[in-house]
């Protein structure tokens, strides 16, 4: 049913349509409202789990960790210093094969203290092993859900899974979101079907420890299994397009890429902003096209290589900075691209909440013509 | 140890991590001064060393790291430390 929403409460509502056995969360701006909601809908017996009060997003994690090899279907969320506290137990969850599934309400990290938006806080997490998708819109965020913890749990991945949607622009605005029912999503999600279970009638150790001889064959086992979720995601996409009509499947999408000689490449609600404006740059003539990146773990290296191959230029927004080199997705997509003599030029933007208008974007695709990149965009060069 | 995903283990397979070989230093108990009081087993953090039938000590060097702490402790001054050669 079509409904108007803000974004954190869609989530929250697809989230209840999840049927997460443990919630477990400690509550930060611009995640507040995904958790509140869902402890109501707990109180309210409006979804029935076990919502777990901790006192840091370590516990939270660590609680969601301890669920989730018990047996149950487990969500959290998080964002920025939140998820920065749970960094240690990120690699454990990936390591231990938990699929839990958590939203990051991105946002810029601290120092200097910023609670707005952009991507350095879930980049930071790459390593991981966590998947990671970036949602365009809050349908798109709806539905990463359901199809996250497909993947996630799909014994051939067994891998954590964070949904990422860009905190305030989406998570606090208003859009109308198609909201699946619950006979709908249990057709789509079937219960969770764990692969080991902590049961004290079989005891069992999970993250045991692994002596030089062995470390290094379980690390290559993890990126193997996150290699299969590429797959995974493109078969479960394709299934829930086949139920709901919304497509998924690709890793990445392309808009108006065909003859395009430059391409923006992006992530998260910025696409939205770059569309506009390419549908703006057509009407002049401009050959402009974007391709957008839905999961950056696994990164689709080979899908980025086909879909760029016409073009001439690739300008990449980042909305993260790896600091003494670029951005993390201009690396990735310069490495995705290698040899075959495309010019991929990055543009670190919006760091910290600053506002990106379709007129920066036109600005950026005259920077890349004339071959100036690798650069901070728009700069206040009067406050240096 | 088998390669089980997310590296699951039944009880008692640390075990199989052979701790003896990180050693430099190895502890010989005597049994000359040694009064059997156990402390030696008391505060062994590999939980490694074990009475025998003669209500002697000794270490399981399969597991002992070395620490030191059974000679440090010793009231009897019975356990030596020595480097070990390998």
């Amino acid at each position: 049913m079509m409904e108007i929403l803000e974004g954190s409460h869609a989530v929250a509502e697809a989230v209840r349509l999840c049927r997460p056995q443990v919630v477990s969360a400690y509550p930060i701006t611009p995640q507040t409202h995904i958790v509140e909601a869902l402890a109501s809908m707990v109180a309210d017996c409006r979804l029935d789990a076990e919502y777990i009060c901790v006192e840091s997003e370590f516990s939270a994690l660590s609680s969601c960790l301890g669920a989730s090899a018990a047996g149950s279907r487990v969500y959290s969320a998080t964002t920025s210093q939140g998820l920065a506290l749970m960094f240690e137990v990120c690699f454990n969850v990936a390591g231990m094969r938990q699929p839990i599934v958590m939203t990051i309400a991105n946002r810029a990290l601290g120092a200097p203290l910023n609670i707005w938006n952009d991507q350095q806080d879930s980049i930071s997490l790459r390593d991981a092993g966590w998947m990671q998708c970036y949602a365009e819109d809050n349908q798109e965020a709806t539905d990463l859900h359901f199809i996250t913890y497909r993947v996630a749990e799909d014994h051939n991945v067994l891998l954590p899974a964070m949904v990422c949607f860009d905190g305030y622009t989406l998570t606090h605005t208003y859009e109308p979101v198609d909201l699946p029912t619950q006979e709908e999503i249990d057709a789509f999600l079937p219960p969770f079907k764990p692969y080991n279970t902590l049961d004290a009638k079989k005891p069992m150790s999970l993250g045991m420890y692994a002596t030089p001889d062995y470390y290094m064959e379980f690390r290559y086992e993890i990126d193997e299994a996150m290699k299969r979720a590429k797959q995974a995601f493109a078969h479960a996409g394709r299934e829930f397009a086949g139920q709901f009509g919304r497509d998924y499947s690709g890793l990445v999408e392309g808009y108006r890429l065909e003859d395009a000689d430059t391409a923006f490449v992006a992530m998260g609600s910025l696409c939205g902003t770059v569309k506009d404006a390419i549908d703006e740059m057509r009407a002049d003539g401009m050959k402009v096209g974007l391709l957008k990146i839905r999961t950056f773990r696994p990164f689709p290296s080979a899908e980025i290589r086909k879909a760029l191959s016409g073009v001439s230029r690739v300008a990449v927004l980042d909305k993260n900075v790896s600091l003494g080199q670029k951005g993390a997705v201009a690396l990735e997509v310069k490495d995705a691209v290698y040899g075959s003599g495309i010019d991929v030029f990055d543009y670190i933007i919006a760091l910290g909440g600053r506002d990106v208008r379709k007129s920066d974007i036109r600005t950026i695709a005259g920077l890349a013509e004339k071959g100036i990149g690798d650069q901070y965009y728009g700069l206040r060069m009067e406050v240096l | 140890m088998a390669l089980n995903v997310g590296c699951a283990a039944a009880p008692g397979r640390a075990r199989d991590n052979r701790t003896g070989s990180w050693r430099v230093f190895k502890p010989t108990f005597r049994h000359e001064t040694c009064t059997k009081c156990g402390l030696c087993e008391t505060v062994c953090p590999e939980g490694c060393v074990k009475e025998r039938e003669d209500g002697y000590f000794d270490p399981d060097y399969d597991y002992c790291k070395g620490c030191g702490l059974c000679a440090e402790e010793c009231p009897a001054d019975d356990i030596e430390m020595a480097q070990e050669e390998k």
